[in-house]
């Protein structure tokens, strides 16, 4: 990345209009307090290496990640695997207090479905999952709006964020869903564009 | 040889290959920017040299692992982990260092260095050094840069002039490939160019609104070392944008690419990677320097190297360490330190301030590829007729535009299909104004060795003690006051200006702690980037500057290598050093 772009980004991230990679960058780079230092940095308290979430969590995230970008004309999230994306951004990116966030997210979501539908995420049809996690996304944008930038994020929040990057950057979201060229090969800072035509999956 | 006390551990053991085996015509220690250039032109004239990178071995091409990977190929698509941040504090703050780029800089352990007051150190110990990594905006300095210290009282005055580095410029403009416009500016003169990258509609916009508005303010294009058109069998660029993964295309300069291939090509080059410069060997009875001692990285083993000639070439603060760390009895104080300046008057950069916007417009409007660089808008104040009074010297803008990608959190668009829709799209035109300014020399701002902490290898710590001041704050209020003002002024939406506040040393910057000057009474190095004293022994990267302007500086490196180069071989045949 160009050493002004990513000054620019970070300017940008600031102001809370984007997301994407340096958004993680910015929860990985929360201050660790000195017990999290020490015990990241003695390998005799690392972590296990088992998986941060079990096979039916990622499923769970998979159809989560597929309600907020669903399969159109393109693939949808869960074909770019955002589940286990998602699971391997907490486990390694996140604060130990965001991770459990996340994970008593999965629970909560959860219950919001019981509460509203009497049935789990899972046994829910496509329309009503939409209108679940819409709420959740309403009340996610309420809290931001109103919370200080450091403030800890709604666990829909991450859901959503750790969606838009795991399939954007996937190879089926950025080579099917976005415009993406390893080499251009050329420059030309004045293309036409036209309604429709896609974004450029890289900067 | 002197029996020097300031000797590695293991030195009983040196040179068991004999003295005549580890002799060269020159030595440089280094394989950065400006290494890699003083190699170059010491090879080309004929100079058998030994180059001493403390890193390991980096081949062009075949040692960037990263450089044709997918984003989707890292497993964190990029980010650094929790636990890389948690063991390097200093380096996570470094834009450029990510899962694609790490491998390219050195880790926080690997090299411990002491804050007195806060500065981010970030270093790159492998043959080509920060070469591979740098952001490549290459502006010349110019006259004022070279005359403000003398004009203003403020430190000492610069030993040359910008007429004396302006052939310079032009002879390293031509072999590294910068590509730039002919701009008629004299606050960045014009160089040697290719042909200068694209301007976006937004840019054109913007350099309209400003020029019309605000005379004396211009935005051109940043002159920038990748290459527009090829040169000397490298490039040409490919727009990917991902220079600092190293360019398989040969795309931009580095001393990987482009000088230490030159330098091997005349059959004159022994690079000598994993040599950690202990210091340099002053021979009190010769009154010259006669050698440098290496540690070996890995191995710890200690050996002597000798030359007619050294080139330090260290990246500010390592050759700083190096000389500070050559004692003898002729400099008790650290080699050439007489004037009591060596270590003093660290400067960077300082990039804190930045301000965004957003245009409505232009909708019909996008790029193809990825333009490596961006605009910049010079220097502006105290400068001509726009004078400040509540501040010294000025400060340029890296101004970079884009339309907005995915990576926006459109709120209200609904969940599914609609918002996929939309961000599969490009969102507005989004400009961030980075402010880069000029940060005066103060005595205060130093380095020193560590009295108590060494490194691995047995040498002392540095200790860094600097901090921006009085003048740099206040420059940042304007920074972000005119910033904003253009930007408004152009038509921008939600501006919003920013100071990060962080400490020295994230402009990766460092200049001065070993200044050039025409004293030795008050300066380490003379007019030709001559150690005072030690007249065979010449230091050409940042340790040299005597001010620091406010354009980037790596350039300014390039030329003072090459002339000086120019010089110490002429010195040499006329057996003046």
């Amino acid at each position: 990345m160009n050493r002004r772009d990513a000054l620019a980004r970070v300017a940008l991230l600031m102001s809370g209009t984007i997301i994407g990679a340096d958004l993680f960058l910015s929860s990985c780079s929360s201050p660790a307090s000195k017990e999290q230092k020490a015990a990241l940095l003695d390998p005799g308290k690392k972590a296990p290496s088992t998986p941060f979430l079990n096979a039916s969590q990622i499923g769970f995230l998979d159809e989560v990640g597929e309600t907020i970008l669903p399969t159109t004309s393109t693939p949808g999230a869960k074909a770019a695997q955002v589940g286990s994306f998602m699971a391997v951004m907490v486990r390694d990116c996140y604060t130990p207090a965001n991770q459990k966030i996340f994970l008593d997210g999965l629970t909560q979501l959860e219950q919001r479905s019981q509460k509203r539908y009497n049935q789990g995420f899972m046994a829910l049809n496509a329309a009503q999952r939409t209108a679940l996690l819409t709420a959740l996304d309403a009340e996610q944008n309420a809290l931001t709006a109103h919370q200080r930038p450091d403030a800890p994020s709604h666990y829909f929040r991450m859901m959503k964020q750790l969606t838009l990057l795991g399939y954007f950057t996937s190879e089926v979201g950025a080579t099917k869903a976005l415009r993406y060229q390893l080499v251009p090969g050329r420059y030309n800072g004045n293309i036409p564009y036209k309604k429709g035509d896609k974004t450029w999956a890289t900067t | 040889m002197d029996e020097n006390e300031n000797k590695p551990k293991g030195a009983a053991n040196i040179n068991a290959g004999g003295k005549q085996q580890n002799t060269y015509d020159a030595i440089v220690v280094g394989s950065g920017i400006s290494g890699g250039w003083a190699a170059k032109e010491l090879c080309e004239k004929g100079l058998k040299t030994l180059v001493l990178e403390r890193g390991r071995n980096v081949e062009h091409i075949k040692d960037y692992p990263t450089a044709t990977k997918h984003i989707w190929e890292f497993p964190h698509r990029l980010s650094n982990t929790k636990q890389f941040v948690a063991e390097n504090p200093v380096l996570s703050k470094c834009y450029a260092v990510d899962e694609s780029t790490e491998h390219f800089f050195v880790k926080d352990a690997e090299h411990p260095y002491e804050q007195k007051r806060p500065f981010d150190w970030i270093r790159g110990y492998q043959v080509g050094g920060k070469s591979l990594t740098w952001a490549r905006w290459t502006q010349r300095w110019s006259e004022v840069d070279f005359e403000s210290n003398l004009k203003e009282g403020i430190a000492v005055d610069w030993p040359i002039r910008y007429k004396d580095l302006a052939p310079w410029y032009s002879y390293v403009e031509r072999f590294a490939g910068i590509s730039g416009n002919r701009d008629g500016l004299s606050q960045v003169p014009d160089g040697e160019f290719l042909k200068p990258m694209e301007m976006m509609k937004i840019e054109k916009h913007l350099k309209r609104k400003i020029e019309k508005q605000f005379p004396g303010r211009k935005l051109i294009m940043s002159r920038t070392a990748n290459l527009s058109e090829p040169i000397n069998g490298r490039g040409p660029c490919q727009y990917r944008n991902l220079c600092n993964r190293g360019c398989p295309f040969s795309g931009y300069f580095s001393s990987n690419a482009a000088t230490l291939p030159a330098a091997k090509a005349t059959g004159n080059l022994t690079l000598r990677p994993h040599s950690v410069v202990h210091s340099i060997i002053y021979d009190d009875q010769k009154q010259r320097a006669v050698g440098v001692r290496v540690i070996d990285a890995l191995t710890n083993e200690a050996t002597e190297y000798f030359s007619k000639v050294i080139f330090i070439n260290g990246s500010t603060l390592n050759t700083t360490l190096i000389m500070l760390n050559s004692t003898s009895a002729r400099f008790p104080n650290g080699l050439g330190n007489d004037s009591g300046e060596l270590g003093h008057n660290l400067m960077d950069h300082n990039y804190n301030g930045s301000i965004s916007g957003i245009f409505e417009g232009f909708e019909d409007k996008y790029y193809y590829g990825r333009r490596p660089t961006g605009t910049y808008l010079p220097r502006f104040r105290n400068f001509g007729n726009d004078k400040r009074t509540d501040y010294l010297r000025g400060f340029a803008y890296a101004v970079i535009s884009d339309r907005q990608g995915w990576n926006r959190l459109i709120n209200e668009v609904p969940l599914g299909a609609e918002l996929k829709s939309q961000l599969t799209e490009p969102g507005v035109w989004s400009t961030t104004l980075v402010g880069m300014g000029e940060c005066l020399p103060s005595h205060d701002n130093k380095v020193a060795l560590s009295k108590t902490q060494k490194d691995q290898w047995g040498i002392p710590q540095l200790e860094i003690d600097a901090s921006f001041g009085k003048n740099e704050h206040a420059m940042m209020k304007d920074i972000l006051a005119s910033g904003a003002e253009m930007l408004e002024a152009a038509g921008f939406k939600n501006i919003k200006p920013k100071d990060s506040g962080n400490a020295m040393g994230l402009g990766i910057h460092e200049m001065g702690t070993a200044r050039m000057g025409r004293d030795s009474k008050t300066s380490v190095l003379n007019g030709n980037n001559q150690v005072w004293g030690a007249e065979n022994v010449f230091v050409t990267d940042g340790a040299a500057m005597t001010s620091g302007a406010c354009q980037n500086p790596s350039l300014t490196y390039m030329a003072l290598t090459a002339r000086a180069a120019d010089f110490a071989v002429r010195e040499l045949k006329k057996q003046n050093i």
